[in-house]
């Protein structure tokens, strides 16, 4: 898995590129952590993403529920149709902003 | 039929998943039923590793066996670790916003999802967990 992060006006876009898995998912979840304070908007651009399992899920809810808890927003763009199920048949399409 | 036996350690992960991608090589799976198994594979070798046998470790045994009518892929996961049915749990509540969501738990709830047949026994004391996948 590789993460690219850019910064913009308060807005971060997250490229999160390859698996997202048992093994690196607590990767992610580093990078972020710090990464969150101060942004008011956070983007996860998945178009790279080949594979995501429930422990990506974990992570991603936990971003999107520490934007909630700054008032920020989340969402998620270019997630290809396999990524895109899982977070349909999770109920989690609305409440992780998927476009 | 095919198996693979190996301690039940989250890193033993990629070695699960080349042992199950390279049995499936050439059953002509779609990219998306691809990724359901292995995400189902995925789900069910983590539990194993992280509470069969925890803080202690031992054996797991992923068998891969296919059936030819209907054409069914069925993996079964054996460990000696403690009794544990994962399909006990009640599913999470997918209507709950998101700050009332736990961040976990989805896991065998995907399984479900993806799979045709999900079974577990104890038997000889040992867990078995049988997926199954109509292709």
């Amino acid at each position: 898995m590789n993460v690219t992060k850019s910064l913009e006006n308060k807005k971060l876009t997250v490229v999160v590129e390859g698996r997202l898995d048992t093994l690196t998912a607590p990767d992610l979840e580093e990078e972020l952590v710090p990464a969150l304070e101060g942004v008011e908007a956070l983007v996860f651009d998945l178009s790279k993403l080949a594979y995501i399992s429930s422990a990506g899920l974990r992570v991603l809810v936990g971003a999107a529920q520490t934007m909630d808890d700054h008032s920020g927003s989340m969402s998620i763009v270019n997630a290809n149709e396999d990524v895109r199920n899982i977070f349909d048949i999770t109920g989690l399409a609305d409440v992780l902003g998927v476009e | 039929m095919q198996e693979l036996t190996l301690p039940a350690l989250v890193e033993n992960l990629p070695r699960v998943l080349e042992f199950v991608d390279g049995n499936l090589e050439g059953l002509g799976l779609s990219p998306a039923d691809r990724m359901q198994m292995d995400v189902a594979v995925e789900e069910i070798f983590v539990n194993i590793a992280s509470y069969a046998y925890n803080p202690e470790e031992g054996p797991a045994t992923v068998r891969f066996e296919t059936t030819k009518s209907p054409a069914t892929v069925i993996i079964r996961f054996m460990d000696r670790g403690v009794p544990y049915d994962p399909l006990a749990k009640p599913d999470p509540d997918l209507d709950q916003p998101l700050q009332k969501r736990r961040r976990g738990g989805l896991g065998i709830y995907v399984v479900k999802q993806y799979m045709d047949g999900i079974e577990y026994e104890y038997r000889d004391g040992q867990n078995i967990l049988t997926l199954k996948k109509t292709l």
